[in-house]
């Protein structure tokens, strides 16, 4: 789904953002980015939907490679990328429908669409009592549940989340997680920006772990059971045991 | 559905974004009022210009022996002058009747017609009459003029450049205030646009971050800017109008001199200062957005 291929990302001030990064994602995977700040992490999620353009290497997202797509194409290939960030990033002046419709407007999405998908999506991230609620009226789980939302609401193949639960406190990450966790077992490939190691931990998900923008850790799992039910995940991420079985 | 959709979404923003839309609506009110009021003053202030050079002649003084058969030559020679667009003949009689009125007691006194038979020579252009009179009086005769019959051609040339030099400046200055005060109209309409966009820059990246194309984000801000412009050009049309009825009207009734000036007729300025309000805001809304698109 996402492959990297000795990718560097060098700022203006000979600041490095990512060094000869090789890395490859399956579809359908959920994987865990971690690292210090400014190791990379957000500089990979910014490649990857096309806010910055790489330095040198190539970035392939569902076999095509981004550097062929136009700045006018950069749109449409956006509405196939859900993003995810700390600070939620909603339209202020919107309610919470109004956020989550205005991906699908976007698309040119008909009102009859529109009115059929944006209460389901709300149904799903648990969202169906704040509609008309704006943005500075929710919690700030509630607020990422919006954006998350408001990126799945068309089902893209691929969800960037950047620190989704940076912002947000131990149980109300857990529900985020939760429901990422939810979206990746519909057959979403997901990738996490983090550095909530306990998280990380718990979840046991495949981690690539980057510093100084190099890829200096790539645990593959198999740690886990893929068919664990969203529930069982939800226990298993309360308990108070962080070791993995046979470990 | 897609016009009803930009239409609804430019009207949210402006509800939802009150204070900056009445600040650009406030500034196109008060550019437009300074304009209205400026536009005519600088038209009154050419027409006066204009007229005043309009007056600017060629007196040519015939000797009073000059029969008509020596008149009727002397206006075709005047004719053939280049850059002369007609030639009024002025008979003495004509002239002691024009002048006699003015001044009866000194005419009276004097008995008898001092004045010569007088050809007004109207240049094409007021710039001109100093070439005619050049041509009139060639430095090859020594000072004579062109015809023996010509007794002198008028000699008000200090006063003819001293007058085409100050309406002249008269209409740079106008134009130049012109060009001026448009232009800061322009920067003034532009920065407070682009200040209520920065407010709003947070919530362009958000839209380009969904995936919404540059003219899906402009529309709603270019149409927005449409009905501020329009909004703020109207109000001050219609200020323009009540002081107009009320204030100006009544006194070009006893005042000539407010009445004469051939300024610009108010419909005309009524499609000016709209055509502006609303080009500059809605072009300003759309250019102004491009640096907040680059995400």
């Amino acid at each position: 789904m996402i492959e990297f291929r000795g990718v560097s990302k060098h700022y203006g001030a000979g600041d490095v953002g990512l060094d000869q990064a090789t890395f490859s994602v399956s579809r359908e995977e959920f994987v865990f980015l971690v690292g210090a700040t400014g190791s990379g992490k957000s500089t990979v999620m910014r490649l990857l939907i096309k806010e910055l353009e790489p330095s040198s290497g190539t970035i392939r997202v569902a076999g095509r490679d981004l550097a062929d797509i136009t700045r006018k194409r950069v749109p449409f290939y956006r509405r196939n990328v859900g993003v995810v960030f700390q600070d939620f990033k909603l339209l202020p002046n919107r309610t919470v429908y109004d956020n989550v419709a205005y991906a699908l407007q976007v698309t040119g999405g008909t009102r009859k669409e529109i009115r059929h998908k944006v209460p389901d999506i709300l149904r799903l991230t648990g969202l169906s009592t704040k509609l008309h609620n704006y943005p500075d009226q929710l919690s700030g789980g509630e607020q990422q549940r919006v954006s998350i939302a408001r990126a799945f609401v068309n089902h893209p193949p691929l969800l960037l989340a950047d620190e989704p639960t940076g912002n947000l406190d131990p149980e109300t990450s857990i529900d985020i997680m939760r429901l990422l966790y939810r979206i990746n077992r519909t057959g979403t490939t997901i990738l996490v920006a983090t550095h909530d190691q306990a998280m990380v931990d718990k979840m046991r998900r495949r981690v690539l772990e980057l510093s100084h923008g190099q890829i200096v850790r790539d645990e593959a799992a198999g740690l886990y059971a893929r068919d664990e039910t969203t529930r069982e995940f939800a226990q298993r991420m309360r308990s108070p045991s962080i070791r993995p079985p046979g470990l | 559905m897609r016009v009803g959709f930009f239409l609804r979404e430019a009207l949210r923003a402006m509800r939802r974004n009150a204070a900056p839309s009445f600040a650009a609506l406030a500034t196109v009110l008060v550019t437009m009022l300074v304009l209205g009021v400026f536009i005519p003053i600088v038209q009154a202030t050419k027409g006066a210009a204009n007229s005043v050079r309009g007056r600017v002649l060629v007196d040519v003084y015939m000797r009073t022996t000059a029969t008509s058969a020596d008149e009727t030559r002397v206006q075709k020679e005047l004719l053939a002058v280049p850059h002369v667009r007609s030639v009024e003949f002025v008979s003495k009689q004509t002239a002691y009747e024009q002048q006699s009125k003015q001044d009866p007691q000194a005419y009276q006194l004097l008995g008898t017609n001092p004045l010569p038979d007088t050809f007004h020579v109207v240049p094409d252009n007021p710039a001109n009459v100093l070439s005619i009179r050049a041509a009139l009086t060639p430095p090859s005769s020594g000072g004579g003029t062109i015809d023996p019959a010509i007794q002198s051609v008028s000699n008000h040339k200090d006063d003819t450049r001293k007058i085409l030099e100050v309406t002249n400046l008269v209409t740079i200055t106008a134009a130049a205030l012109t060009v001026l005060l448009t232009l800061a109209s322009v920067l003034l309409i532009a920065n407070t646009i682009r200040l209520s966009l920065y407010a709003r820059r947070r919530e362009v990246e958000v839209m380009k971050l969904v995936g919404a194309t540059d003219w899906f984000i402009r529309w709603p801000f270019v149409i927005e800017g449409t009905i501020v412009g329009a909004a703020g050009a109207l109000m001050a049309i219609a200020v323009l109008g009540v002081t107009k009825v009320a204030l100006l009207d009544p006194l070009a009734n006893n005042w000539t001199l407010i009445a004469a000036p051939r300024t610009i007729a108010f419909t005309a300025l009524v499609v000016v200062l709209l055509g502006a309000g609303v080009m500059v805001s809605a072009l300003g809304s759309g250019l102004s957005l491009r640096r907040f698109l680059r995400v």
